[in-house]
């Protein structure tokens, strides 16, 4: 007997800061205005998508010492927006991108516990860690955390925000007008912590919310970040979309579970993926070759080249040949706020490499760039896509998809109306919620159920 | 319902002076401010963790064409102690985030200003000027921070970065600790005000031509050194509608006083007369004059508590009730009011003629005070001719007569 049919989860991340966002595009709309959180978050919600995802920078990124002014720029703040979204949906889960490094656990866990009131138990936090001096000059404990120390902070703060959110059970608000008893228990909220980075005690004052706890989520792809999610996440916001990569990472990830006393499905691997939707695959081919080309205009070849190179190049051609100078791999890098900057560990071997390439398939600076970058994970018809994002998740390459639009806001509205509909004939996507929070979308427990599971066995 | 609410408006004749318009806020904390307002039969304590419980408070409020409301908010439970926390079970304990229920409430509202409590004391200005400049984009221009500092140790232990000295009271003189904590407040209010200009208006350019998204010229660094925190800049979110949100304080002596003239635009004070009031107008004007803003707007709000009732000895009577309940007479830093509409609309304006602009009322009960404003005192000073008949702004400064300030960093 074939395995069962696994059911897809599907999320829509609002387009980033970043090229993969085409804002030259004539359809393309605010950034930044509440209507196009509203049309994004409402096309989502009415595909019946798992949840809404937002990303995070807490500073502006800069290039040459300057700020970067060639992608979209600017953002609002995680929470408010989520909090606001909250009202103009129903059951869509709201996921936002929070930073254990600048912010203080109290803080940070009364926010997710109130957003999960006013959602009525659809909130989730993807925990991100940073360490670098120059984000930290936007706040007030400043840069210092080494860096081997940031998930150190990560863990311990997610550890205390969860001793947080448990500091209420969920019986001790009474409020019997009769009697006068609001609460059953004067210590409601009673915490105490100490360690090495966090050394705090009192009463959290936000009652266990309809989650108990928000979804966690977690990024890193490192090891350690790996044994992380593996020990505390709920699901993983992991960069591995295509076939292989992805089913290289599940495997791995999925493997560490047992050691944390977990099944394989109170994880799930939810890869960011991109995609070209056309009515034939021949049209949907010529859609991903075009918007590959609005991604990534002549000064945005450039600017790439630069992460590399760590010189100004602004002075070369970006339709001539790269630069016959080598990478300076001696000086503070060019790029500033950016997670990229680390994929090139040897800037020299890159160069050689692509010098190579583009004088092999006669590319000049733009071409090379446009081909060594990402290409959509998904392109082809409705029912191509549909086909290959349910073959993906039955092949245990992901439980579903981060799904990242490039035009705001109205980039997921094909999706909903066209492939949508094809993985519900299918049977492997809901044609309705089924039930009201976040966890219950994602088939996860509610973490009191998930404690007594533990306790019992 | 007050039952003159039904008599028609008597127009003023030509002889009388139309009455000036004041300007309305309800302060919204719980149930209401009174500690046994949650047994009264139409509190709902057991909805005040819902959105819905927040959206029918601000919709009634905005139903009432109130200016604004403010939300409360603590960094740790509520308590009947000055500065430490109480084990009390008879009282509500717990509350939300104050930004996210304005925020949650925003695309349910319309017209009226959503004013949240943020405290300056164990925040980062960075994030709390970005959650602001939010709110006012969700709400397209109704947003406004009231700041609040806290010298509670208990509240300081749940961050654990510092530790506050104990104080026996805010009264004067004031211990060199507060006044610390004031001018970090005020500092932090600096730089929330530098952030939101961080961005000039016309900085997205989207210039296709020439690949570029935003004119990076027209983006600043705020590069705010201060005693307690360096803030870098510039902010992530562009500059928000209505350019720089409401800011508002409470106050109630000389250095609050000058935090309230240095960086808000409203400020709230506690007069008990009409003689105190104009004594503390006379003083945050002294203190704006001495800060060099003279020139710009300041309200001085009036802050009350309310037991609105038709008739006065019903007002008294629920008061008694709940002081029963409670176990002790209510007292409060404001005037507490117990009357009627009629009563409390005379009180309104003999404070206005001192030098208020407006007034922030406290309903002792909020699902029964708020009411009583919006339906008994609003009709009745509308038809004094002192309050509004419909909004007549689409921002929260427009209501407030409040010019949309220039950028301070854009070149002239």
């Amino acid at each position: 007997m074939s395995k069962p049919l696994k059911q897809i989860h599907l999320a829509a991340h609002f387009p980033g800061v970043n090229n993969t966002t085409v804002w030259s595009d004539p359809r393309a709309g605010s950034h930044i205005e509440f209507d196009s959180f509203v049309h994004f978050a409402r096309t989502a919600e009415r595909a019946k998508f798992d949840f809404l995802f937002l990303a995070e920078g807490l500073r502006l990124r800069e290039q040459g010492g300057r700020i970067y002014d060639l992608d979209v720029v600017g953002r609002p703040d995680t929470f408010t927006v989520l909090a606001a979204l909250a009202a103009v949906t129903d059951r869509l889960g709201l996921t936002g991108t929070i930073n254990s490094t600048f912010n203080e656990p109290y803080e940070v866990a009364r926010q997710f516990a109130s957003l999960d009131h006013l959602s009525d138990g659809r909130s989730a936090w993807n925990v991100v860690t940073s360490w670098d001096a120059f984000t930290g000059e936007n706040f007030r404990r400043g840069g210092f955390l080494p860096q081997d120390e940031r998930y150190s902070r990560a863990k311990e703060f997610l550890a205390t925000a969860h001793e947080l959110f448990d500091s209420w059970q969920g019986d001790e608000i009474v409020a019997d007008q009769a009697t006068g008893t609001f609460l059953r228990d004067a210590r409601a909220g009673a915490f105490v912590h100490h360690g090495k980075h966090f050394d705090i005690h009192g009463r959290f004052n936000v009652p266990r919310s309809p989650q108990g706890r928000p979804v966690i989520f977690q990024a890193g792809d490192s090891d350690e970040g790996r044994e992380f999610a593996a020990a505390e996440a709920d699901a993983i916001f992991s960069r591995y979309g295509t076939l292989e990569a992805g089913q290289e990472f599940y495997t791995d990830v999925k493997s560490r579970l047992a050691t944390y006393g977990r099944r394989p499905e109170q994880l799930l691997i939810l890869p960011a993926a991109t995609f070209a939707l056309a009515d034939t695959d021949a049209e949907a081919e010529e859609l991903a070759r075009e918007v590959r080309r609005q991604q990534v205009s002549g000064a945005t070849a450039l600017k790439h080249l630069e992460f590399v190179w760590n010189r100004d190049l602004s002075g070369y051609d970006p339709e001539g040949p790269l630069p016959d100078v080598d990478p300076d791999v001696d000086t503070d890098h060019i790029a500033r706020g950016r997670a990229q900057v680390r994929m090139y560990r040897d800037p020299l071997a890159t160069a050689r490499e692509w010098r190579e390439l583009a004088e092999a398939n006669n590319w000049s600076i733009r071409d090379l760039v446009i081909h060594t970058g990402n290409r959509q994970n998904f392109v082809g018809s409705p029912s191509t896509i549909a086909k290959t994002i349910n073959e993906y998740v039955q092949a245990d390459a992901s439980d579903g998809f981060i799904l990242v639009p490039h035009i705001t806001p109205t980039g997921l509205d094909e999706f909903a109306d066209k492939v949508v509909p094809l993985l519900q004939e299918q049977g492997v996507f809901r044609t309705d919620y089924e039930g009201t929070t976040l966890r219950d979308h994602l088939g996860l427990a509610h973490p009191d159920e998930t404690r007594e599971h533990r306790a019992a066995s | 319902m007050s039952p003159s609410a039904a008599n028609p408006a008597t127009p003023a004749t030509d002889s009388e002076k139309p009455a000036s318009a004041l300007h309305l806020a309800v302060a919204l904390d719980g149930t209401g401010w009174h500690p046994a307002s949650w047994r009264e039969p139409v509190a709902r304590p057991r909805a005040l963790f819902t959105a819905r419980y927040w959206a029918d408070l601000v919709t009634e409020a905005e139903h009432g064409l109130l200016d604004f409301v403010t939300l409360e908010d603590g960094l740790g439970p509520q308590s009947s102690h000055f500065l430490d926390p109480d084990d009390r079970t008879d009282q509500v304990r717990g509350r939300l985030d104050a930004v996210l229920v304005a925020s949650r409430v925003a695309p349910l509202t319309r017209h009226i200003g959503l004013v949240p409590t943020v405290v300056a004391t164990h925040t980062e200005p960075f994030h709390i000027s970005k959650a602001i400049a939010t709110l006012d984009y969700v709400s397209t221009g109704r947003a406004g921070l009231r700041v609040q500092i806290t010298a509670r140790p208990n509240e300081a232990a749940h961050f654990g970065r510092r530790t506050v000295e104990r104080i026996d009271s805010y009264d004067p003189p004031v211990p060199p600790s507060v006044s610390d904590l004031f001018d970090e407040a005020a500092d932090h209010v600096e730089v929330v005000r530098r952030l939101w200009d961080s961005w000039e208006d016309d900085a997205e350019i989207r210039d296709v031509a020439t690949g570029r998204f935003i004119d990076r010229d027209k983006l600043h660094y705020i590069d705010f050194e201060g005693r307690h925190f360096s803030v870098k800049g510039p902010s992530i979110t562009p500059r928000p509608p209505q350019g720089q949100p409401l800011v508002t304080a409470l106050a109630h002596a000389t250095v609050p006083y000058r935090l309230v003239a240095r960086a808000a635009d409203v400020g709230y004070v506690t007069p008990h007369d009409a003689g105190q009031a104009r004594a503390i107008v006379a003083e945050i004007r002294a203190e704006q004059d001495a800060a060099g803003r003279s020139a710009e707007p300041l309200h001085v709000f009036g802050d009350l508590v309310v037991f609105l009732d038709d008739d006065p000895g019903a007002a008294r009577a629920r008061r008694e009730r709940l002081d029963a309940l409670a176990g002790e007479p209510y007292t409060s830093d404001a005037l507490v009011f117990t009357g009627t509409s009629a009563e409390l609309a005379d009180l309104l304006q003999e404070l206005q003629s001192a030098g208020l602009s407006g007034f922030r009322l406290r309903p002792a009960v909020a699902g029964h005070d708020l009411p009583a404003i919006t339906r008994g005192l609003v009709p009745e000073l509308q038809r004094r001719g002192a309050f509004r008949r419909a909004y007549e702004a689409d921002t929260l400064r427009g209501l407030l007569g409040l010019a949309r300030p220039a950028n301070r960093y854009a070149a002239a």
